[in-house]
C-alpha cells in the first residue's frame, strides 16, 4: 500500500470516527484529530488541538494533576516519603505500578513502592484535615526517621475544603528541619496529568532550588551533567547513566527515578541538564537557566540512530577529549546494536505500528522502530501540548494519522481501520487489541521489562518487539474450523 | 554490554559487573553527599523489629501506611459490570476512571469498561451539571448500553452534586435521546468505608431504581434471588450458579459479572454477560435474597428486607461450613433435597481434607483482606486445624464484624492464640509479623513486601493480585471452592518444607518424594 492510498485511509478513519458522536462532540473531537506528513506544509502536527478538556461521558485514558505529581515526578524520589493526602483510593492505585527502580531499603531509607496517606473519612472533610495531617508528619518522623523530607501530594477534596496545606508544611519544617512540601495538585485541577507535571515542577522551583545549604559544600567539576525527565522505569536511568559516564561525564543527579532529594538541590551545579522527558520537566529545566543559568538540552535515547545523534550533540558541548570518548562509545557500542539489527530486522521489516501514549514516547520511539525497518502509521498522546506535536513532526516519516486524547472508542476504531502488524500503549488497552489477535506492548511502564533507553536497551526492546510480533500465540487466534482453506 | 546471542533484560542485565560499578559508584555519591548512611540503616532497620517499634506502629493515629483497602467508587463499577448491556458511569474526573479501570485490568488481565464525565476546575466552581449533561449524552451515543449505573468520585460529594436532579436535567435536554434509558445512581463517596461500601451502595440503587415499589410486586412462587458482592473470584461466580442451578432454575444471581472478565480471544465487545435486565427490573418479585457477602451488602438488605418485603438470608460459602449452609438454605428455600451430586462433592472435600490434615495442623496463619472474605477463609483455616494467629481486616465495619469472627475463632482449640486486627494496615501487620510471628501469610499482592520484609510465605488469595496470572479465573467457594483453598494451601505448605529442606547433606531430612 502506497502512502497515498495510506493517508487516504487515515482521513477515511477521522471520519467514520466522528459520525457517531453527538453534533457538540463531534465538532470538538475533530480538532483533535488530522493527518500529516514529514513535507506537509499546516498538517495535523502543526494544527491538532490539545491539551484540553476531554469530551464528557467517554473512555479517555489521561490521568489527572495528582497522578502527574504524585506518580510521575514527586513519587520516584526515593528518600522522601510522599503523602497522598486525602482519600484512600488515589494512593492506593497509584502504588507501585510505575516500576520505577531503586536501590535502598524499602521502609527504612527509601520508600518509593509504598503507599502512605491520611485516608479521609467524613470527619475529616467535615472538619478539615490539617490537624491530622499534622501528626501524620510527626508520626512519619518517629516511625521512619531516616525519611530525608516529605511532600504531600493533595487529592481531590483538599483544596475543595480549602485546607491550609503550606502552612502545616512550614510548620513542620521548621521543626524537623527537614524539607516539607506541600503540592497543591488535585485531580480535578487542569485537563491531564499534565498541570499535575507542571504543579510538581513549581514546587521543585519554590520549596527545593532554594536549597542552597544542600548543595554548599557540593564540589563541582567540569563535566557534571543531570539527567532530567527519566524516571527508571525498568532501570531507564541506569541504562542512560552508563552511557554518560563512558564518554567522560558525571551524572549528578537523576530526576527523579532513583533520585534522593540532594539530587534535585543539587542539579544547579550541573554544567548542563539534559532533559528526556520534555512534556514533564521542561518547566524546571528552564527555570534553572533563568535562575542558575544551567544550559538544558533535549535528547532520545531511543533506537541506536537516536542515541547516537544524542550522544554527539551532548558530547558537542563539552571538549574534544569528551567528543573522543564520545566516538569511541558510539564505535564500540555500533558493533553491538549493528548486530541486534542483523538479528530481528529480518523479522520485523516493513511492520507497521500505532502507538498511543504519554509524555515523549508518542515522538521518542518512532527512530527505535525505525531503526527495526518498521513504520509508525498512527501516534497520539495522552496529555501533550502543542509544542509536543510540533516536535513530532520533525520524528514521522510517512503519512501519519495524529490523535490527541483519543478514547477507547475512537483507538478501537483506527486500529480496526488501519489494521496495523502492532499496536503500543498502555495496560487499559493492552487487552482490547490482544483479544483481536493483535500483538501489544505496553508502553508506559514496557510491559515488565526493559530498559528502553540507550544501546544495551535497545536490545531489549527489538527482543521484546520480536517476541511481540512472532509469538505463535497469534496464529491460534481463529479456530481451525473458522480458518479458510481447511484441509485443502 | 549486551550479548546478542543472549540479550537480556534489567533483571540481569543489571547484574553485569559494568551496571554494578554504576551503581555502586551512584550509591557512593549519595553516602558522600549525606543523602544515606549504612550503619543507621542497619541500626533503624534492626529497630523496626523490635517491640518498641510494633508499641509505636499501633499507636499511630494519623498516617496509614501501606493500606489493605481502596475507595467507593471501584466498588460500584464492579456491581455495575454484573448486569447487561451496562456502561458504568463515574460523575467525577477522569482521573479516577484510569485508576480504577488499571486496577480491576491489571487484577483480572481483561479491559475494564467505564465511562467518567471528566468534572475538572470548572465543575469544582460550577457544579458538575454540565459535563452530566453532556457526558450520558455522549456515552449513550458512543457504547449504546442499555443502563447506565452512575456512582460518584469524593470530587462530586464535596461539591454536593445532586445526582438526582442533574439526571433529570440531563434526560429533558437530550432530546428524546435519553427517555427509554434506564440510569441509575448512588452517592459513593471515597471518603467513607471502602470499594464494599461502594458496592454496596450501587447495587442497593440500582435495585431500587430497576424495580417497581412493594405495592406492585408479583411474587413468584419459587424464584431466589443470589447477590454475590464483591468478589474478585470469577470461578467463584460460576460455581455458586452452578450449585443454585442444581436445586432450581429460577434462581438468579443479581450482579453476575463473571462473563464482563472473562471473555475469548477471537474479537472485543465492550459488554459481556451480566444479569439479564428483565431479571434485574424483576428482582422484587423473588420469594428471597440470599446474600453471599453480609458486610459487602448491608444497605442492599435494608432495601430487600424492609421495602422489599422480602426474605433475607445471607450465606458465605467458602470453606466445608460456609458451604454447608449455602446447600441447606437452598434446599429449605427450594423445598428440595440435597441433590446427589453434591453430596458427592462434599464427601469428596472432607475425604481430602481428611488426607491433607497434617500439613495445615497446628500451622500459624496471617491472614488479612476484605470483612467477608476473612470470615470465609478463617473459618476454613480453622475447620483445617490451622491457627489464624493475625486476621487483620483493614475495612472491617464498625458493626458486627470483630463478633462474627471472635464466634469463628472461638471454634478453634487455639481460640486463646488468634488475634483480630481490624482497622490495620499492612505497616500494622509487618510489625505483628516480626514481634509474634507465624508460619505463613494469606492475603494480597501487597502481601510480598512483607514477605521479602520478615520472610514469612505468602499464599496469594485475595485481591488485588497482580503479580500472578489466572487466580481469579478458580473458585474458593463451593465444595469445590474449599477444595481449591486446600489445595492451594497444603501446597504451599509442602512447597515451602521442600524450600527448607533442600539443602543437599545439610537441612535434606524430610526432602521426601513421598507425602
Amino acid at each position: 500500500m502506497g502512502p497515498e492510498t495510506l493517508e487516504a485511509l487515515q482521513k477515511e478513519a477521522i471520519e467514520e470516527v466522528l459520525e457517531v458522536y453527538p453534533a457538540k462532540a463531534a465538532k470538538n473531537r475533530a480538532k483533535h484529530l488530522g493527518v500529516d506528513t514529514p513535507e506537509g506544509v499546516k498538517g495535523a502536527c502543526d494544527k491538532t488541538r490539545s491539551n484540553k478538556q476531554t469530551v464528557p461521558g467517554v473512555m479517555s485514558q489521561r490521568g489527572c494533576a495528582y497522578a502527574g505529581s504524585k506518580g510521575v515526578v514527586w513519587g520516584p524520589i526515593k528518600d522522601m516519603i510522599h503523602i497522598s493526602h486525602g482519600p484512600v483510593g488515589c494512593g492506593q492505585y497509584s502504588r507501585a505500578g510505575r516500576r520505577n527502580y531503586y536501590i535502598g531499603t524499602t521502609g527504612v531509607d527509601t520508600f518509593v513502592t509504598m503507599n502512605f496517606t491520611t485516608d479521609f473519612s467524613e470527619k475529616d472533610i467535615v472538619f478539615g484535615g490539617d490537624k491530622k495531617l499534622k501528626k501524620a508528619l510527626e508520626e512519619i518522623d518517629e516511625l521512619f526517621p531516616l525519611n530525608n523530607g516529605i511532600s504531600i501530594q493533595s487529592e481531590c477534596p483538599i483544596g475543595l475544603i480549602g485546607d491550609d496545606i503550606s502552612a502545616v508544611a512550614k510548620i513542620h519544617k521548621k521543626e524537623s528541619s527537614k524539607p516539607t512540601v506541600a503540592v497543591s495538585c488535585e485531580g480535578f485541577r487542569g485537563v491531564s496529568q499534565s498541570l499535575g507535571h507542571h504543579i510538581a515542577n513549581d514546587m521543585i522551583r519554590d520549596e527545593v532550588m532554594p536549597d542552597a545549604a544542600a548543595r554548599a559544600d557540593f564540589e563541582s567539576t567540569e563535566y557534571d551533567v543531570a539527567i532530567i525527565g527519566d524516571y527508571n522505569i525498568g532501570g531507564d536511568a541506569w541504562a542512560t547513566r552508563i552511557l554518560l559516564e563512558e564518554i567522560g561525564l558525571r551524572v549528578i543527579a537523576q530526576w527523579s527515578g532513583d533520585a534522593s532529594y540532594r539530587e534535585l538541590a543539587i542539579a544547579p551545579k550541573a554544567k548542563l541538564n539534559l532533559l528526556h522527558c520534555y512534556r514533564s520537566m521542561n518547566y524546571i529545566s528552564r527555570h534553572m537557566e533563568q535562575e542558575f543559568g544551567i544550559p538544558w538540552m533535549e535528547y532520545n535515547f531511543f533506537g541506536p540512530s537516536k542515541t547516537t545523534e544524542s550522544l554527539r550533540k551532548i558530547a558537542a558541548f563539552f571538549d574534544e577529549s569528551i567528543q573522543k570518548k564520545a566516538e569511541e562509545v558510539i564505535a564500540k557500542y555500533t558493533a553491538m546494536t549493528d548486530a541486534v539489527i542483523a538479528k530481528y530486522k529480518p523479522k520485523l521489516e516493513g511492520k507497521q505500528v500505532m502507538l498511543y501514549v504519554g509524555g515523549l514516547r508518542p515522538r521518542h520511539v518512532i527512530g527505535a522502530y525505525e531503526d527495526l525497518g518498521m513504520e509508525v502509521v498512527g501516534t497520539g498522546y495522552e496529555f501533550a501540548h502543542g509544542d509536543d506535536y510540533k516536535r513530532t513532526k520533525d520524528d514521522i516519516a510517512r503519512s501519519t494519522l495524529i490523535y490527541d486524547d483519543v478514547n477507547e472508542y475512537e483507538l478501537e476504531k483506527f486500529v480496526k481501520k488501519l489494521k496495523p502488524d502492532l499496536v503500543a500503549a498502555g495496560v487499559k488497552e493492552k487487552y482490547v487489541f490482544q483479544k483481536m489477535g493483535l500483538p501489544f506492548r505496553q508502553m508506559h511502564s514496557w510491559d515488565y521489562s526493559g530498559p528502553y533507553h540507550g544501546y544495551d536497551a535497545f536490545a531489549v526492546f527489538a527482543k521484546d518487539m520480536d517476541l511481540a510480533m512472532n509469538s505463535p500465540v497469534w496464529n491460534h487466534t481463529t479456530a481451525p474450523w473458522d480458518k479458510e482453506e481447511v484441509g485443502a | 554490554m549486551q550479548d546478542v546471542e543472549n540479550i537480556v533484560n534489567g533483571q540481569k542485565l543489571f547484574q553485569k559487573p559494568e551496571y554494578q560499578e554504576v551503581l555502586a559508584n551512584k550509591k557512593q555519591f549519595e553516602g558522600a553527599m549525606g543523602a544515606v548512611n549504612p550503619a543507621k540503616v542497619e541500626e533503624i532497620s534492626e529497630w523496626t523489629k523490635t517491640w518498641d517499634y510494633r508499641e509505636k506502629n499501633l499507636a499511630r493515629e494519623a498516617i496509614t501506611v501501606n493500606p489493605a483497602k481502596a475507595c467507593q467508587p471501584l466498588g460500584a463499577i464492579m456491581a455495575g459490570l454484573g448486569f447487561e448491556n451496562t456502561m458504568p458511569y463515574v460523575h467525577g474526573s477522569h482521573g479516577c476512571v484510569a485508576y480504577f479501570r488499571s486496577y480491576f485490568t491489571r487484577h483480572f488481565k481483561e479491559p475494564t469498561p467505564c465511562v467518567s464525565d471528566s468534572m475538572s476546575e470548572s465543575a469544582a466552581v460550577f457544579g458538575g451539571l454540565a459535563n452530566m449533561k453532556d457526558g450520558l449524552r455522549n456515552c449513550n451515543a458512543m457504547y449504546k448500553p442499555d443502563h447506565i449505573a452512575v456512582s460518584t468520585t469524593c470530587m462530586a460529594e464535596v461539591i454536593g452534586d445532586d445526582l438526582n436532579a442533574f439526571i433529570t436535567g440531563a434526560r429533558e435536554e437530550a432530546e428524546g435521546e435519553l427517555d427509554d434509558l434506564p440510569i441509575t445512581y448512588a452517592h459513593t463517596p471515597s471518603f467513607v468505608g471502602s470499594h464494599i461500601t461502594g458496592y454496596d451502595n450501587m447495587m442497593k440503587s440500582m435495585l431500587e431504581q430497576l424495580n417497581p415499589t412493594k405495592d406492585q410486586k408479583v411474587v413468584e412462587e419459587g424464584r431466589i434471588n443470589i447477590i454475590p458482592g464483591f468478589e474478585p473470584y470469577l470461578g467463584s461466580l460460576a460455581e455458586v450458579k452452578e450449585i443454585a442451578g442444581m436445586f432450581s432454575d429460577k434462581i438468579h444471581m443479581l450482579g453476575d459479572h463473571e462473563a464482563q472478565w472473562n471473555t475469548g480471544a477471537g474479537g472485543y465487545s465492550l459488554y459481556a454477560g451480566g444479569t439479564p435486565m428483565d431479571i434485574a427490573k424483576t428482582a422484587i418479585n423473588a420469594e428471597a435474597t440470599i446474600s453471599l457477602q453480609k458486610y459487602s451488602t448491608v444497605q442492599t438488605a435494608k432495601t430487600i428486607k424492609n421495602k422489599w418485603k422480602q426474605g433475607y438470608e445471607t450465606c458465605n460459602p467458602i470453606g466445608l461450613a460456609g458451604t454447608d449452609a449455602f446447600v441447606m438454605k437452598l434446599a429449605e428455600l427450594t423445598g428440595k433435597e440435597v441433590p446427589e451430586e453434591l453430596k458427592a462433592q462434599r464427601g469428596q472435600l472432607v475425604d481430602a481434607m481428611q488426607d491433607s490434615y497434617p500439613y495445615m495442623h497446628g500451622k500459624k496463619f496471617a491472614i488479612y483482606g476484605d470483612p467477608d472474605f476473612l470470615l470465609g477463609l478463617v473459618s476454613f483455616i480453622v475447620e483445617m486445624g490451622g491457627i489464624p494467629t493475625h486476621v487483620l481486616c483493614h475495612n472491617a465495619p464498625r458493626k458486627g464484624w470483630e463478633d462474627d469472627m471472635k464466634a469463628i475463632i472461638a471454634k478453634s482449640q487455639w481460640a486463646e492464640d488468634c488475634q483480630i486486627w481490624p482497622g490495620k494496615d499492612l505497616w500494622h501487620l509487618r510489625s505483628l509479623l516480626f514481634t509474634e510471628p507465624v508460619d505463613f501469610m494469606i492475603g494480597n499482592v501487597y502481601g510480598k513486601e512483607l514477605y521479602r520484609d520478615t520472610g514469612t510465605p505468602l499464599i496469594r488469595i485475595g485481591f488485588p493480585i497482580f503479580d500472578r496470572h489466572h487466580l481469579h479465573r478458580y473458585s474458593m467457594s463451593g465444595y469445590k471452592g474449599a477444595l481449591n483453598l486446600l489445595t492451594w494451601i497444603t501446597n504451599s505448605v509442602l512447597d515451602q518444607l521442600d524450600e527448607e529442606t533442600k539443602d543437599i547433606a545439610k537441612t535434606d531430612y524430610f526432602f521426601d518424594c513421598v507425602r
